[in-house]
C-alpha cells in the first residue's frame, strides 16, 4: 500500500507532460482527431438515396465520444493520478523487434522463414540457449505445423523463397 | 422429451464424441497454462474450426469453455497462479490448503464443485435461454438497438478497471466494426485506399492479436519471474465430511454463478469473486478463509463454472456474449454463418440442444480428467514460456492466415498485439474491444433501421416500453460502477 503511495506521489513530482495519463489521453485524442477529419472525406449520399442518417454520422458520433470520456479521465487522473508503470525490460522490445522481423522477413523472403526466424529470435532472447530447443522451436515445430496445415488444412501458404521449393 | 434425446445426440456421434474429447482435453490444458485460459485458447483454435460443421465447432468450443474455466484452478491451487482470471479467487485458499500438504483435496473439491457449478448452470440454460428466446420475438429494431446498448453499458462493471476505461475500449470496439463498406450505401468509411479493408476488418485477427500476441507481449516482460512449486501428492476425493460442510455453498454458489452469467458482459471472474464472498458470509467458520478453507474453494470454483452456462444464455437466445470467451463463441457462430437468436430456437432445436448435451457432457469429462489428468496437466506449467510462446505464435501466425488466406490479416493481428499490450498496460480491459466489434453492427445497423422507421424521429425509441425499460437498465447499470466506487471510497475513508 505504502509503495502506491510512493509511486503515486513520485508520478505526482512529474512534469505533466511526462505523465502516463498525459501521454495515454494525447495519443488517444489526437488518432481519434485524425479520424474524426478522415470521417469528413467520406462521400455523402443524395438526399433521394439516404435513408436514415449518413454513413459518417456513426463513426463521428463514436469518435466525439472516446475523444470526450478520454479527456474525462485524464480530468479524474489529475485529481487521482495513476500509478507509475515499471520500465519495460529489455526482452520486451526485443520481442516487439522481432514482430517487425516477421513482418519484413514474410514479405520479402518467405513467411516460414519469418515464424522460423522470430521462433528462434524470441526464444533465444527469453534465455533459451541449447541448441537442440532453438532447433525444436525454430524448425521442427514450424515443420509440423506447416504440414498439419498444408496436408490436414489444404492451405496453401504465400509464395516465396522455401515454399517454392516445396511447391514446385 | 424430444429435446433430452436432442440434447444426447452428441453421445451418439463419434465425431462429436471425439471432439469433444480433443475440446475437453485442449480446454483443461489452456486453463492450466497462466496466461492462456480458454478466451485466448478459443480464439487460437477458432480459425481450425472452419474445417468443421458447424455444431463441431460450436461443440468445440464450449467444450473449450467448460474444461478452461475449471483447468484454472489446477495452477491457482498447486503454484498459487491462476490459470484464468476466473480462478484468482481459488488461490485464496486452495494454495494454502495445498501448502499444508493438501493439494489433492483442495483440486478434489475444485473438481466436484466445478462439476457440480457447470451441471447446474447447464439445466438453467436448457430452461432459461428458450424464454429469453421467446421475449426476443417481441423484439423489433429498436428494442435491440435499446439492447445493444444495454449489454454495452455493462462494459462499464466489468471486471475491475475503470467503467470509462471499459467504455472508451467498447467504442474502439464499434468504431473498428465500421471498417469497411457500409451496408446501407456501400460507401467506404476508414479503407484509406487498402482493397482487403473494403470488407471490413475480421474477428479472429482482432481476437488472436488481442489475447494471444498481447499475452506473449507481456509474457516477455516477466520472463524472470520465478514460481514457486510445491510437491505434488496424489489426487484424492474430498471426504464424506467435506462435503457435508460445502453442499450448500456449492449449491449457492452455482446459483450466483449462473446469475451472474446471464447478465451482459459479466463473466466468470465477478461471479467467482462473489461466489466467495458469499461463502465467507454464510460460513460458520469465516476465520478460516485465506488460510486454507475448503468452503472457500467450493464457493468460489461452484461461482465460476456456473457461470459458464448463464453466459451462454445471453449469448444463443439474443446473440449478446455474456462473457468474455462467449464473445469468442458468437464469433464462431457469426463465421459459421449461425444467427444466434430466437429464430435459432424454433429453426434449428437439434444444434442448440446438440450444443446444450455437449456442455453437460464436456462437465463430466473435465470431471473425469480433473481426477485423473490433474497431476499431469499441472506438469505443462514447467514448460518454460521460452519455449512455449515461439510455439504459440506459429500456430497463431497459421491460424490466422489459414481464414481468409491473407497476409494483411497477420498483419493486423500483430497490430492488435501492440495495442492490446498497452491497453493492458494503461489499465484499458481488452474484453470490451471485442464485444464493442461483435454488437457494432447490431448497434449501428438496428439504429439507422430504427430512424428509417421512424422517420428521423428519435423521440420515438421512448415510445416503446421494451426499449424504455432496456434504456433505463442502461443507465443503472452506467450509475452502479460509479455508486459502487463512491461507496468502497467512503469505507476505506
Amino acid at each position: 500500500m505504502s509503495n502506491v503511495r510512493k509511486q503515486k506521489r513520485a508520478n505526482k513530482g512529474l512534469p505533466f507532460f511526462f505523465k502516463d495519463e498525459f501521454k495515454v489521453s494525447f495519443v488517444i485524442i489526437f488518432v481519434s482527431a485524425i479520424l474524426l477529419i478522415t470521417t469528413f472525406t467520406f462521400d455523402i449520399v443524395p438526399p433521394i438515396l439516404n435513408r436514415g442518417i449518413q454513413p459518417a454520422t456513426f463513426p463521428k458520433a463514436l469518435l466525439v465520444l472516446i475523444i470526450v470520456m478520454t479527456i474525462l479521465i485524464y480530468y479524474l487522473a489529475t485529481k487521482n493520478p495513476w500509478k507509475v508503470e515499471k520500465k519495460l525490460p529489455r526482452s520486451f522490445f526485443l520481442t516487439l523487434s522481432s514482430f517487425v522481423i516477421f513482418v519484413v522477413v514474410s514479405k520479402t523472403l518467405d513467411f516460414f522463414l519469418a515464424i522460423s526466424a522470430l521462433s528462434i529470435f524470441v526464444s533465444y532472447c527469453w534465455g533459451e540457449k541449447r541448441l537442440f530447443y532453438l532447433l525444436l522451436v525454430g524448425i521442427i515445430f514450424p515443420i509440423i505445423v506447416f504440414i498439419f496445415f498444408e496436408t490436414i488444412l489444404g492451405l496453401r501458404f504465400p509464395p516465396g523463397i522455401i515454399t517454392n521449393i516445396y511447391y514446385n | 422429451m424430444d429435446n433430452l434425446l436432442l440434447m444426447l445426440a452428441p453421445l451418439f456421434s463419434s465425431k462429436l464424441l471425439l471432439v469433444l474429447f480433443f475440446g475437453t482435453l485442449f480446454g483443461l490444458i489452456l486453463g492450466v497454462l497462466p496466461g492462456l485460459g480458454p478466451t485466448t485458447g478459443g480464439a487460437l483454435i477458432l480459425p481450425f474450426t472452419m474445417t468443421l460443421d458447424p455444431l463441431s465447432a460450436i461443440v468445440l468450443l464450449t467444450s473449450i469453455y467448460c474444461a478452461g474455466t475449471y483447468g484454472g484452478a489446477i495452477t491457482a491451487v498447486l503454484i498459487n497462479t491462476p490459470g484464468t482470471p476466473a480462478a484468482a479467487a481459488t488461490c485464496l485458499d486452495g494454495y494454502p490448503l495445498a501448502q499444508k500438504g493438501e493439494a489433492g483435496r483442495a483440486l478434489g473439491m475444485a473438481t466436484v464443485s466445478s462439476t457440480v457449478g457447470g451441471i447446474f448452470s447447464v439445466i438453467i440454460l436448457v430452461f432459461f435461454a428458450p424464454i429469453l428466446a421467446q421475449l426476443a420475438y417481441e423484439f423489433g429494431q429498436p428494442e435491440y438497438f435499446a439492447l445493444a446498448i444495454f449489454g454495452l453499458t455493462m462494459l462499464a462493471s466489468i471486471g475491475e478497471g475503470s467503467p470509462i476505461k471499459n467504455l472508451i475500449a467498447g467504442a474502439f470496439g464499434i468504431l473498428i466494426s465500421t471498417v469497411g463498406k457500409d451496408f446501407m450505401t456501400s460507401i467506404d468509411r476508414f479503407t484509406f485506399g487498402i482493397n482487403e479493408l473494403t470488407e471490413g476488418i475480421g474477428f479472429i485477427p482482432v481476437v488472436v492479436g488481442l489475447f494471444a500476441m498481447s499475452e506473449m507481449l507481456t509474457q516477455s516482460t516477466l520472463i524472470n519471474q520465478i514460481f514457486n512449486r510445491i510437491a505434488l501428492k496424489a489426487i484424492k476425493l474430498p471426504t464424506k465430511d467435506d462435503y457435508k460442510k460445502t453442499w450448500k455453498t456449492i449449491l449457492r454458489s452455482s446459483g450466483i454463478g449462473s446469475f451472474i452469467g446471464v447478465l451482459p458482459a459479466e463473466g466468470g471472474t465477478v461471479a467467482s469473486l462473489i461466489g466467495y464472498s458469499e461463502a465467507k458470509r454464510f460460513s460458520k467458520n469465516p476465520e478460516e478463509f485465506g488460510k486454507g478453507s475448503i468452503e472457500g474453494i467450493a464457493g468460489a470454483e461452484a461461482a465460476n463454472n456456473a457461470a459458464t452456462g448463464g453466459a451462454m444464455v445471453p449469448t444463443l437466445a439474443l446473440g449478446i456474449p455474456g462473457s468474455a470467451t462467449t464473445a469468442v463463441i458468437l464469433t464462431g457462430l457469426i463465421i459459421h454463418g449461425v444467427r444466434p437468436g430466437p429464430d435459432l430456437f424454433r429453426e434449428q432445436p437439434d444444434f442448440l440442444y446438440g450444443i446444450f448435451g455437449a456442455m453437460l457432457i464436456a462437465n463430466i469429462l473435465f470431471f473425469i480428467f480433473g481426477f485423473f489428468g490433474a497431476k499431469i496437466f499441472a506438469r505443462i506449467t514447467l514448460v518454460p514460456n521460452k519455449i512455449l510462446w515461439p510455439m504459440i505464435f506459429a500456430v497463431s501466425v497459421c491460424g490466422t492466415y489459414s481464414l481468409n488466406q491473407s497476409i494483411i490479416d497477420v498483419w493486423i493481428m500483430l497490430f492488435f498485439g501492440v495495442l492490446g499490450f498497452f491497453m493492458r498496460r494503461y489499465g484499458f480491459s481488452v474484453v470490451p474491444v471485442i464485444i464493442g466489434l461483435i454488437l457494432g453492427e447490431l448497434v449501428e445497423g438496428t439504429l439507422r433501421q430504427s430512424l428509417v422507421i421512424f422517420d428521423g424521429n428519435w423521440l420515438m425509441f421512448f415510445t416503446r416500453p421494451i426499449a424504455l425499460t432496456f434504456f433505463i437498465l442502461s443507465l443503472i447499470a452506467l450509475a452502479f460502477p460509479l455508486i459502487r466506487s463512491r461507496k468502497l471510497k467512503r469505507n476505506n475513508d
